[in-house]
């Protein structure tokens, strides 16, 4: 192996080297420039001398793999890579600002802050899944955010892209990462499962909101076995003012089998941006951990834990989408919200994770003053909420895949698409309305939606008129 | 330079002729054979007179157990492969049976290498079925990337300095780089009988400058091929398991 090259001032591949400004166990960082680059340059340097541990080989190569595949404004963009035959390397943007672990000594966070931060992360994780790759190794270390607002996830050395071989798959005979961070099935060498991620999430969502980490800090496997089979605090016993909706949605990121958890990031995402939705269970009224008896049940049943099928993360997220169906209540035909329940019902069918918002744009006036109570005095707001929720009845979902929304705008085409964006929405559902006098004077909301969302939008026409006219119920895609 | 690689042709000419189509769609420069041109499928002879004018061309092939086969009664086979080669060297004629004997074991091309089975001993036509086979054969040679066939499935194996292995089952259409630090063997599925459960052809292409491979699939007319089998009247297994890629 060739001698790093790496010193100030000194040219790799185009690159003029400054200044160093971490040294790590594994790599070290340099800041970097390059004449046809203007944007501020980091270069990962792998440590490859003699002695040095070969993880931070296997784990660099990962990073190598990973990094150029990944696009978007949740992981740093990544200009070019080096090999081993001559200088190792990584070139990635430099993101101003410094991860989440200097927030360290402020914890614990008030919990609205809390809940937004985590909030950001879900969204960056759901955005790196989509992309196929797990990323395991989440902790406050490995989180930045962007100056507009956006989660940054960086350092890919211990990810799995679902697409690529897994350098690290038989590499270590020990599970490898950050022990408090790790769930469970990591230790028994799942690498394919991306709830693995949302359990990391959990493990941050708990120590920033309590102060304290959920299966504390030990490294022995010993110590990080213990979370097979043994539940943690519940943060209610260590803080009496926690939100039991809170809770619910750590101890739930916490499960020890992954097919408690959320299904997908993206889920959780959405329970933190509607706090008041997410349902709650027995997880969000307990308030110590499970008996000893239970415990120790598990701790001896793990032999006949299920045998795992081989996950595959495009389907497993493909399985799990949100859907949302805009409703119109007040003057919807009951043939086309009839026809509306009809579609959803056979969507959600084939998708037993899936979870479905009903919503409804509360219309309001451009220039008049508008009264949150109609003409009867009642509050047209959780009026609507009632109507949607009606509507849902005969679906029989549970009550955690089911969320209601009324929406107030002046324009109802831009804020269902503003919702579908900022939820994730991956197939809105929506009724056209044929031959109305306002769709002739204002223009088709589902037009709109069906041209400018960036999911899959379905738009469906009542039976009457889909056999008026061919083509009805056409699935824009 | 992009490689296009194509291994267990077994005479399906509507496979070949698929695989080639898209690979030059696809930009290949250079081919690579990687051996059984012929056995189980009914068109040997035009596979082989293509094989041997892309080699007059400069592409680069080696021999498989069905090649040698067909000019040696010693090579063991089953029953339904027995027949087919049986019926194959019937059909050739003296220059394309002489094409398929002198066709070399195995080709080193810089740091690459080619051959039909594995590297450690070409002339036993081992499988390479598990990371243990994967590391004999990395084991017995320097090169970067060994490119090799003959189990029908394509898979993707590597192994570090420190000899560790990883195996992958690659995705179609996903360029995969083959990392300078460690040792690779690409497992090619097959062009003319796919086994992997999808009947359409199997072949990869290797960009030799980034070193990536992208293992690609050609559907082709899988009823033609398998009607050519039946009205030879060949075992009718080798038709029906095309439709099936098994």
């Amino acid at each position: 192996m060739p001698k790093p090259l790496v010193k100030s001032g000194a040219e790799i591949d185009g690159y003029t080297i400054g200044e160093c400004v971490h040294a790590g166990g594994m790599a070290t960082l340099w800041t970097v420039t390059h004449p046809g680059i203007d944007v501020p340059l980091l270069m990962k340097i792998p440590r490859v001398s003699e002695g040095e541990d070969p993880a931070a080989i296997v784990s660099f190569e990962m990073e190598m793999m990973i990094l150029p595949r990944l696009a978007g404004p949740h992981v740093p963009s990544c200009f070019g890579t080096g090999d081993f035959a001559h200088q190792a390397y990584v070139v990635i943007e430099r993101i101003v600002g410094t991860t989440l672990y200097k927030r360290l000594p402020d914890l614990p966070l008030p919990y609205e802050e809390a809940r937004q931060l985590v909030a950001g992360i879900a969204t960056a994780l759901a955005d790196l899944h989509r992309q196929n790759v797990i990323h395991h190794d989440i902790k406050p270390s490995s989180i930045m955010f962007r100056g507009s607002g956006e989660a940054v996830l960086i350092d890919y050395g211990l990810s799995h892209h679902n697409h690529l071989p897994d350098l690290l798959q038989e590499e270590f005979r020990l599970p490898y990462g950050t022990a408090p961070y790790m769930a469970p099935e990591r230790l028994l060498g799942v690498r394919d499962d991306p709830r693995s991620d949302l359990f990391s999430l959990g493990v941050l969502l708990y120590f920033f909101t309590t102060g304290e980490r959920p299966f504390g800090e030990g490294e022995t496997l010993r110590a990080m076995r213990r979370r097979l089979w043994r539940d943690p605090h519940p943060p209610r016993k260590l803080r009496a003012d926690y939100p039991p909706w809170l809770q619910e949605v750590v101890l739930r990121c916490l499960e020890i089998e992954p097919v408690w958890r959320y299904p997908t990031a993206s889920q959780l995402a959405f329970d933190l941006a509607h706090p008041d939705q997410v349902r709650l269970t027995t997880r969000s009224e307990r308030m110590k951990r499970d008996p000893l008896s239970v415990a120790w049940r598990r701790r001896f049943n793990q032999g006949v834990m299920q045998p795992r099928a081989k996950a595959d993360v495009a389907a497993q997220i493909a399985s799990s989408p949100i859907l949302a169906v805009a409703l119109d209540t007040e003057e919807g035909a009951p043939e086309l919200n009839e026809a509306l329940r009809v579609t959803t019902e056979r969507i959600l069918a084939t998708l037993p994770s899936a979870r479905l918002a009903c919503v409804n744009v509360l219309k309001l006036n451009r220039i008049a003053i508008d009264k949150t109570l109609d003409e009867q005095g009642s509050n047209k707001h959780v009026d609507r909420l009632v109507a949607l929720r009606h509507w849902a009845t005969p679906l029989k979902l549970d009550e955690s895949r089911l969320t209601a929304h009324v929406l107030e705008a002046v324009d109802p085409a831009a804020a269902l698409l503003e919702f579908a964006e900022m939820n994730s929405v991956d197939h809105l559902i929506i009724g056209a309305r044929q031959g109305s006098f306002r769709r002739t004077l204002l223009g088709s909301v589902s037009s709109k939606v069906a041209s400018e969302a960036a999911c899959t939008v379905t738009v469906v026409r009542p039976p009457r008129m889909a056999t008026a006219k061919p083509g009805a119920g056409v699935v824009w895609g | 330079m992009l490689l296009a690689v194509f291994s267990d042709i077994h005479g399906n000419r509507q496979a070949f002729e698929a695989c080639l189509k898209l690979a030059r769609a696809k930009g290949a420069e250079r081919f690579i054979l990687l051996g059984d041109f012929v056995g189980y499928g009914a068109d040997p002879e035009w596979v082989v007179d293509t094989a041997m004018e892309l080699v007059a061309q400069g592409a680069v092939a080696v021999r498989g157990n069905h090649d040698e086969a067909v000019n040696s009664t010693t090579e063991s086979m089953n029953n339904e492969a027995q027949i087919a080669i049986e019926w194959t060297r019937g059909r050739l004629d003296a220059a394309q049976r002489r094409f398929l004997a002198e066709l070399p074991m195995r080709v080193e091309d810089t740091d690459r290498l080619f051959v039909h089975s594995e590297a450690s001993s070409p002339q036993r036509w081992t499988y390479v079925r598990s990371t243990t086979d994967a590391a004999k054969s990395l084991i017995s040679t320097p090169a970067h990337v060994t490119f090799c066939g003959h189990i029908h499935r394509p898979a993707l194996y590597s192994m570090s300095v420190t000899a560790k292995m990883t195996s992958f089952v690659p995705k179609t259409d996903v360029p995969v780089q083959l990392l300078r630090g460690r040792q690779w063997l690409a497992v090619l599925g097959s062009v003319g009988q796919p086994r992997d459960g999808d009947p359409s052809a199997a072949f990869a292409l290797f960009d030799t400058v980034s070193c990536q491979i992208t293992y690609c699939r050609a559907p082709y007319d899988v009823a033609a091929a398998a009607g050519r089998i039946r009205e030879n009247g060949l075992p009718p297994w080798l038709a029906d398991r095309l439709s099936q890629g098994r």
